[in-house]
């Protein structure tokens, strides 16, 4: 299992349309994929899960993957995170 | 039943007068009930499930497409996220895997399920993410209903003509209508803008919104008098009030019959000057209805309805596609495109900001789109690739010095660079107005003009600025007059730097639309009147009874009254008198 800790950049956070691509993102690889924040956790893979974090910028979320592809998934999620989900 | 007789108050937001039976659309809560299942009871628990999610898949596609057809794509993806949650892991294979594991019946584990998504996301401090909590709950109730095997008493069961009451009315609840059957609509919450009162107005039905608890006043199938000119509601009439609204309702049918009848003759006065009246809209589809009404271009397109309520923000495809499809029905009339107006009582989820003691005196508007310049970017990208279809201009809002004017040009500027780098036409001469709402742009509108290719006089504003009152707040309410003197000269004054610097100048608020005020517009020279397009007729028919002289004396006249009460009278004598067989209607 691998943890990655990272922070939601862009201006609205993780709503609707980010949450959608997390999931779909998450949805592409085999390994268990968890989002925690502030203590919740949620499955990855879950547009309602995505949601309930109420994500806004700046918050600080701990993605963890946990099965064969799991540095794979870990990747490919900063990535995402990390182009703001082409917000801007 | 009982006669009560009972009068409501109200926002009048679209006129005509609607008599019949009441129709409750209620929203309660349901009753969800724990059972236990037998364990050769499961399966087919799990296959009602299954199939309730199926069914109710199959509705939001159909409404999403009625949606998507009757008020365009980006409504229409409101309900995207929606069912996305229909396919969900948690949603979905958590239930049945809790059935199995709890055998507890599908209903109860389903709401369970969801009612912890929605109280984790209703604890959120964001506004945005607690208003998905309702889309959430709006989702898990449909879902239930299938599931329970209830007929949901929505606006889609009804067969006879009723007028509804609800406390508000969502783009879900109109998509699913059949509207021949709705005589008007009457909701306890909502203003102007919300999306009753544009649905009202679009469907040409009686409108009242904000009656505060007409839901709880109202029996389902009462009969009321829906007054969509006076916004008032009376429930239970006795015979006598009966027949004085059937009068009423008469007369107003005669009147906008009358009024129909002029919708291709040109709006000239008796002496051949010719004045545009255009449309304020705010939805694209609601270019039907302009064109309907004989209106000669769209005066005031707000945008902000392609930002409120979703998730996300519009791309520049999206909106060029909305811009584009506006500016080719259209053509050849032009279409002025207000850039977001943000803030204030319009509010936006993503633009987040501090909350605000006085937010319209805060950031909105303008404000916001040279805070933002990365959303107001995209927004010009889609404009201006659109106005190379058809005849677009620019209008930027609450502009209260030169400064801003020119930041926001100078952004127009760079996005017309990128667009030619990225290799899209435009209209490289596409006009640039400025909307004067703000007293100060009065003071300076001689500067705005040297820069400025027209001018767009916004009076809701305009009047609450000057003045200093808030017309929400019932206390001070009365005090918003349009007919102030003050209010007066300062229109004045704004015509007069206009055509010095060569520009026209059109005004577009409600004071337009009012008969009272359209003669006095008129003499003060303004080029263009912009209104709700089922105004256009009734102010037609004032200009093609007038002449420019009549006005301008008129207009001159009353600059040089002292108040208000003095003005109004003055002006119904001289409605009187050159157009006694206009029947005059409200602020509609």
């Amino acid at each position: 299992m691998i943890k990655k800790t990272i922070i939601v950049q862009n201006k609205l956070g993780l709503h609707a349309r980010p949450a959608a691509m997390v999931v779909g993102e998450a949805s592409r690889f085999g390994s268990e994929i968890h989002l925690n924040k502030d203590g919740l956790e949620v499955n990855a893979k879950s547009i309602m899960g995505v949601m309930m974090l109420a994500a806004e910028m700046g918050s600080q979320i701990i993605i963890t993957a946990n099965g064969e592809d799991e540095k794979l998934a870990i990747q490919a999620l900063e990535i995402l995170f990390a182009s703001k989900f082409d917000e801007e | 039943m009982a006669e009560k007789n009972l009068v409501l108050k109200g926002v009048p937001v679209s006129p005509g007068i609607a008599i019949g039976s009441a129709f409750l659309l209620h929203r309660d809560e349901l009753q969800v009930e724990e059972e236990e299942i037998a364990g050769e009871q499961v399966a087919s628990e799990v296959e009602k499930f299954k199939r309730a999610i199926q069914q109710t898949k199959e509705e939001l596609f159909g409404i999403r497409r009625r949606v998507a057809r009757n008020l365009g794509e980006e409504q229409g993806r409101i309900f995207d996220v929606q069912l996305l949650m229909l396919d969900d892991v948690m949603t979905i294979d958590q239930t049945i895997t809790a059935i199995q594991e709890r055998r507890r019946n599908a209903e109860f584990i389903f709401w369970e399920n969801l009612q912890k998504a929605i109280s984790t996301i209703e604890s959120s401090d964001q506004v945005f993410f607690r208003e998905r909590a309702s889309d959430i709950r709006d989702l898990g109730r449909r879902v239930l209903h299938n599931l329970l095997g209830i007929k949901q008493l929505t606006v889609a069961g009804i067969q006879s003509e009723v007028v509804v009451v609800s406390q508000d009315l969502s783009p879900t609840d109109t998509a699913q209508m059949h509207r021949r059957n709705i005589l008007g609509f009457a909701t306890d919450m909502g203003a102007r803008t919300s999306h009753a009162a544009i649905m009202a107005r679009s469907l040409e039905i009686p409108g009242v919104v904000g009656l505060k608890d007409a839901t709880l006043q109202v029996k389902h199938g009462e009969t009321i008098i829906l007054d969509g000119t006076k916004g008032t509601m009376v429930v239970a009439p006795d015979k006598r009030v009966l027949e004085h609204y059937r009068g009423e309702q008469q007369k107003y049918l005669q009147w906008s019959s009358s009024m129909a009848a002029l919708k291709d003759l040109p709006a000239k006065t008796l002496d051949g000057y010719s004045i545009q009246l255009a449309a304020n809209i705010e939805f694209p589809d609601e270019a039907d209805s302009a064109l309907d009404h004989g209106a000669t271009g769209i005066g005031l397109y707000r945008t902000e309805f392609l930002y409120l309520s979703r998730a996300d923000l519009p791309t520049e495809e999206e909106q060029y596609e909305a811009y584009s499809a506006i500016a080719e029905r259209m053509l050849p009339d032009a279409v002025t495109i207000r850039t977001f107006d943000l803030g204030g009582d319009k509010f936006s989820m993503y633009l987040k900001g501090q909350p605000e003691a006085n937010p319209f005196l805060g950031r909105r508007a303008i404000r916001v789109c040279l805070d933002c310049p990365d959303i107001f970017k995209v927004q010009l990208a889609a404009i201006l690739r659109a106005s190379a279809n058809g005849n677009l201009k620019i209008l930027f809002p609450m502009i209260s010095g030169v400064e801003q004017l020119r930041q926001a040009k100078e952004i127009v500027s760079q996005v017309q660079e990128e667009l030619k780098a990225r290799g899209f036409s435009y209209d490289a001469k596409i006009p640039v107005g400025v909307m004067i709402e703000v007293p100060s742009a009065v003071m300076v509108a001689d500067s705005l003009a040297r820069e400025a290719d027209f001018f767009s006089i916004g009076t809701n504003d305009l009047i609450q600025y000057t003045l200093a009152v808030d017309r929400g707040n019932e206390q001070v309410a009365e005090l918003f007059d349009p007919f102030h003197p003050g209010v007066l000269k300062l229109i004045q004054q704004v015509v007069q730097a206009g055509h010095r610097a060569s520009i026209p100048v059109a005004i577009c608020g409600e004071l337009c639309a009012e008969p009272l005020a359209a003669m006095l517009l008129l003499g003060l020279g303004l080029d263009e009147f912009s209104m709700s397009s089922i105004s256009i007729p009734q102010i037609k028919k004032v200009i093609r009874s007038v002449t420019m002289d009549e006005a301008r004396a008129v207009a001159a006249h009353v600059l040089e009254m002292e108040t208000s009460q003095q003005i109004k009278t003055y002006l119904m004598e001289q409605s009187r008198r050159l157009y006694p067989d206009f029947l005059p209607v409200d602020v509609v």
